[in-house]
């Protein structure tokens, strides 16, 4: 369960503003690090919106993040270079590793995942990123040592 | 017979004074200003193709297919979004413009399954042949379908992000619950926040379904069925709005009803029920043959039509004799047609030879016809539904459009989303109150049972701050009739302040409604049972009446007293003489003239005197002095308050009739059943809430081998009468000659103009949209004082707490037709709602089963805890036979017309394990006095 006291005195600061859902929702992230399932709601009543209205806003931004972020922080890039690299596959193994989906963040909070689009790191490709380190040439068979090595430092 | 397909104009119709002249393809058309090229070509039959565009919603350009050449612009602009321009010289065809639009669908199809589908026609239309890019790409292909919804599923492979579902949603039916999710390639659909349709806050009224250029989102039905080869239109059977269908039909069965465009009550829209909830007609449990017995114990005998109307017909008699012509009487229904009805009062009138003929609008609407009729003059709503199209505000009183009139809450919405104002008086937060981009200025959340007090209150606002209409009222009202009701509103004891003490709501309040209802231009009242069901509902529906004459705010557009009336029929069974006191168009029996034209017509005399009013017929059933009734399509067991006295009155009955689709409660006690027709078998015509009278057509045979109005005539003919007609269509030549109001209504008539909104006279030949117009129907309009009398049935310690009822979007009324749907997926029990401090002194917890308790009896049902209630107040609804509502509602009721009061009941609720002992017989009796013999 998240703080809704602090959710609902955020919301109440942005509630009067003409078209004051943007600045809400960076508030709400701002106060929990991402946007709670739970102020979805809360937002739309606030603002006289449906919930769908709110989630369409929240999802069409990549900036808000729906889940809370991980201990640990995996980037993987998607875009061309990387695909043509066999970034694909490759993520479909961390997916694997990390039992989550990207976008999500493991139930124990210790990982999360997200895509990005282009380190501009491309001559290396595919690039991974942890916890703020980029990794690149990463492949299949040396990611998960790469995360171990992570964890052990 | 042959598939009515309904042309879209692309884009909405747009009103403008100034017209344009243009060209195009060498054609020249003259649309008014501000209309889109693409609506003026669709004019003069000049197709463009479209995949976004609807003239149900406001364009949005996104799919580019619908691009044309225009002189002296650069570019190909999208025909949708680009309104004309006086001299404009338009191109919808080019070889540049076939490029590009095949170019277009190439991607579509690219990312599209291959089977049959309007998409890949459409890419036929355009002469796309092969596709270059193939379908190994990254595309939506295996995308999951949603089949959560009963009645139609979302498949996004074959989704092309046009967003009509969404605007449909938004625009058409006002729900918001879609929602474009994320952008650009990874975008799609979403309900809800993600959710399946069925978890969102999707009502099921399928309008995004119809929008879906791709089928995207498809019933299941046509799926099962296949694809319909001729359609019918037709009138949905469920509520007063009235909703104009085109039943598309294979073969005799129906594939789905589409709302028909040209539907003057819901323009093409519909709710869940009227598009969907439909399947009850060809359900199992339907009875097809006519059924008799001696004694209520013994099992049903089946037996062909000719036995029916004999026993029928000898027993009635062999009653008469022993116990004198006026034991013997019986019910209307409001879900009958017009005809059907009409038959059956005379049945009542000419072969019973007495006037024991009611209707169940006695327990919805009968304070409607008596309030309206004393201070206007006319038993009816003022406006037409469209009216409210000009309101500037409405006040929406003891009425919850958004679940009880669905598709003119969404109009009410459309309207309130373009800057209405919304006072809303009810006890409950209802949807209107709040909900998205929808927000009541005032809620004004009373106590059940003081809405006379607080109509007062607003009246007495009105009337010490000079708010009223002076010229009006001095030039359309009776004057000593206005001094006399001024006089008695000026009076203190109506204040907002001292009221207050009844209410329970803040007397500023109500003062800033009362200015915002007199000052804001265009007022106009809509209300619905939470007016009439109570021990002062026709007071109240005079109230209201005066408030709205001392505004000026009766006769024209966007203002009026708008009854919403709950049944398809009610304003119909009414109009047709359904009342022990009054022949059809409510003209009193007494009255010889009237009686006289009547007995002219039927060649016999008639009785004078005024017979029992339903409440009445079960307390001389009790006494032993009423010994028969037929009760037409209506479940008094169910419905009617006091069920205890109700099941007693029926247990004392020597012949109970009963003529209805199913075995319904009331059929428990009955010794003649006699199956009745569903609306999709049934020829005739419905009256909804703004009077208008729409034909109901047939789509298939009965399924009972006779039409109902040919049961109850032979009946009376059995019993001596002379009841014979070829046709329904002279049932209503009938009813056109000895009704003043239906003076030039015909079947004919009907198909000619689509329907017909009564008076339909002389002087108003087309009908009369909206009523009193150039002076009120009686003449001078009439104050009436209406004193606040509390009612008798108060909360006290035994009885702390008020119980009010209700009903929910998917189910309706008793439940006959929508339990027997897929409806229940939604509602499967009726819940009581308790606010949390009261559920908290009792230790009660969401999902807990409580006992309810008033002075009558007890029920047992599931708690919900909300704060939608007002503390102090309870809250169910009556869709469900075992819930037994109406075992605890009483036995008071209004003054005037004895309509119960079942919006108010002292009651006490407490945890408990068991079911009630009512209950539990209920379980054992239900079985046992079912029983088909085999
Ligand atoms: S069925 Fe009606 S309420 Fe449900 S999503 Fe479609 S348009 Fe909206
Ligand atoms: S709004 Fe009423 S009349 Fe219209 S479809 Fe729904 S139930 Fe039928
Ligand atoms: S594409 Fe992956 S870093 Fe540029
Ligand atoms: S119809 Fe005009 S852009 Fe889609």
């Amino acid at each position: 369960m998240i703080d809704m006291d602090k959710a609902n005195e955020v919301i109440n600061r942005f509630k009067d503003l003409e078209g004051g859902l943007l600045e809400c929702l960076h508030g709400v992230q701002q106060a929990f690090g991402y946007v709670p399932k739970e102020t979805v709601n809360v937002m739309a009543d606030a603002f006289n919106l449906s919930r769908a209205e709110v989630h369409g806003v929240i999802s069409y931004y990549h900036d808000f993040k729906t889940n809370p972020e991980g201990r640990k922080v995996v980037r993987i890039c998607q875009a061309e270079a990387c695909q043509s690299m066999g970034s694909r596959g490759l993520t479909e193994r961390v997916k694997d590793v990390l039992n989550i989906d990207l976008g999500d963040t493991s139930a124990d909070g210790e990982y999360s995942l997200e895509a990005v689009y282009c380190f501009g790191n491309c001559a290396l490709s595919p690039n991974v990123e942890i916890d703020g380190k980029l990794h690149a040439r990463v492949s299949s068979d040396n990611f998960e040592a790469l995360l171990k090595q992570g964890d052990g430092a | 017979m042959t598939l009515i397909i309904e042309k879209d104009y692309g884009t909405p119709e747009k009103k403008s004074d100034k017209n344009i002249d243009l060209n195009i393809d060498g054609k020249s058309v003259t649309v008014p200003e501000g209309t889109s090229i693409m609506r003026a070509a669709r004019t003069i039959d000049t197709e463009i193709p479209s995949l976004c565009a609807s003239d149900c919603m406001e364009s949005y350009g996104s799919c580019r297919l619908c691009l044309v050449e225009v002189d002296g612009v650069r570019g190909t602009p999208a025909s949708c979004t680009t309104p004309v321009a006086q001299d404009m010289q338009v191109k919808t065809t080019s070889e540049r413009l076939t490029k590009i639009r095949r170019g277009i669908m190439e991607l579509y199809i690219s990312d599209h399954p291959d089977e049959d589908s309007p998409l890949n026609d459409m890419a036929q239309l355009l002469g796309l042949k092969e596709n270059r890019y193939g379908k190994q790409g990254h595309n939506h292909l295996k995308s999951v379908i949603d089949d959560s919804n009963p009645y139609f599923s979302f498949d996004a492979s074959k989704c092309i992000l046009c967003a009509r579902c969404v605007r449909a949603c938004e625009e058409v039916q006002g729900t918001f619950a879609l929602t474009v999710d994320g952008r650009g390639f990874d975008s799609k659909i979403s309900a809800g926040t993600d959710q399946s349709f069925l978890e969102s806050d999707c009502v099921s009224c399928g309008a995004c379904v119809q929008a879906c250029p791709t089928d995207s989102l498809f019933e299941k039905r046509v799926e099962e069925i296949g694809k319909p080869d001729h359609s019918v239109v037709t009138t949905c059977a469920y509520c007063g709005v009235g909703c104009g269908f085109k039943a598309e039909v294979k073969d005799q069965e129906v594939v789905r009803m589409m709302p028909w465009k040209d539907g003057q009550a819901n323009h093409g829209h519909s709710c869940v029920k009227g598009r969907f909830s439909w399947e009850y007609a060809i359900h199992e449990d339907r009875i097809l043959s006519p059924m008799i017995r001696d004694n209520i114990t013994d099992p049903w005998k089946e037996v062909g039509w000719d036995e029916a109307i004999e026993f029928t017909a000898s027993r009635l008699k062999d009653i008469q004799k022993e116990h004198g012509i006026k034991s013997i009487g019986g019910i209307t229904s409001s879900r009958c047609t017009n005809e059907e009805v009409f038959v059956v009062q005379k049945l009542i009138r000419a072969a019973f030879q007495n006037n024991n003929v009611d209707t169940c609008a006695r327990v919805c609407h009968s304070p409607t016809g008596y309030g309206l009729r004393e201070t206007l003059g006319t038993s009816a709503g003022t406006q037409t539904f469209d009216s409210v199209m000009e309101s500037d505000v409405m006040v929406v009183i003891g009425a919850n459009p958004t679940d009880a009139h669905p598709v003119f809450a969404s109009q009410m919405k459309r309207r309130l989303r373009q800057g209405a104002k919304l006072i809303v008086i009810d006890p409950r937060k209802t949807e209107l109150v709040k909900s998205p981009h929808i927000k009541a200025d005032h809620h004004l959340p009373l106590l059940p049972g003081t809405n006379v007090a607080m109509i007062n209150a607003i009246a007495h606002v009105v009337l010490t701050e000079g708010l009223m209409d002076q010229d009006y009222i001095d030039q359309r009202c009776d004057t000593d009739a206005f001094n006399q009701w001024r006089d008695f509103i000026l009076d203190p004891i109506n204040s907002p302040e001292t009221v207050e003490q009844y209410t329970g709501v803040a007397a500023s309040e109500v003062r800033s409604a009362a200015r915002l209802y007199a000052t804001s231009g265009n007022g106009a009242i809509y209300y619905g049972l939470g007016v009439t069901e109570h021990s002062q509902g026709s007071t109240m529906v005079i109230g209201m009446a005066n408030l709205a004459m001392a505004t000026g705010n009766i006769g024209a557009m966007g203002v009026g007293v708008n009854p919403l009336r709950g049944q398809n029929n009610v304003q119909g069974s009414c109009d047709m003489g359904s009342f022990p006191h009054e022949l059809p168009g409510y003209r009193p029996v007494g009255d010889d003239e009237a009686r006289g034209q009547f007995e002219k017509e039927w060649g016999l005399e008639l009785d004078p005197v005024p017979g029992y009013q339903i409440p009445h017929m079960f307390d001389a059933a009790v006494e032993g002095k009423y010994k028969a009734m037929y009760v037409q399509g209506e479940d008094v067991a169910q419905s009617d308050p006091n069920t205890h006295h109700v099941e007693a009155a029926l247990n004392a009955l020597d012949c109970l009739i009963v003529q209805d689709l199913f075995l319904n409660e009331t059929a428990r006690f009955a010794h003649v059943f006699l199956p009745g027709t569903s609306f999709l078998e049934k020829d005739g015509t419905f009256t909804n809430a703004e009077r208008r009278i729409s034909r109901v057509r047939p789509v298939m045979d009965a399924v009972t081998g006779m039409d109902e109005w040919e049961v109850s005539c032979r009946i009376g003919r059995a019993m001596g009468a002379d009841m014979s007609y070829d046709h329904p269509s002279e049932i209503m030549d009938e009813i056109a000659r000895l009704t003043p109001t239906f003076k030039n209504v015909s079947f004919d008539r009907l198909d000619e103009l689509g329907s017909i909104q009564w008076p339909c006279t002389d002087d108003a030949p087309d009908g009369t949209p909206i009523m009193h117009v150039d002076g009120f129907v009686r003449g001078k309009g009439n104050f009436i004082v209406t004193e606040y009398v509390p009612t008798t049935e108060r909360s006290t310690r035994k009885f702390p707490l008020i119980l009010t009822t209700g009903r929910i979007l998917s189910q309706y009324n008793v439940g006959a037709q929508t339990r027997r749907t897929k409806n229940n997926v939604w509602h499967d029990k009726d819940i009581l709602d308790i606010h949390p401090h009261d559920a908290e002194n009792r230790g009660i917890v969401c999902g807990d089963k409580v006992l309810i308790q008033s002075r009558m009896g007890e029920t047992v049902l599931e708690a919900r805890i909300t704060e939608n209630m007002q503390p102090g107040v309870v809250y169910t609804t009556f869709h469900m036979p075992e819930s037994g509502a109406n075992i605890v509602t009483t036995d008071n009721s209004d003054w005037a017309t004895n309509c119960p009061e079942y919006k108010v009941t002292a009651v006490e609720v407490r945890q408990t394990n068991r079911k009630s002992d009512w209950q539990e017989e209920f379980d054992g009796f239900s079985s046992s006095t079912r029983h088909i013999a085999e």
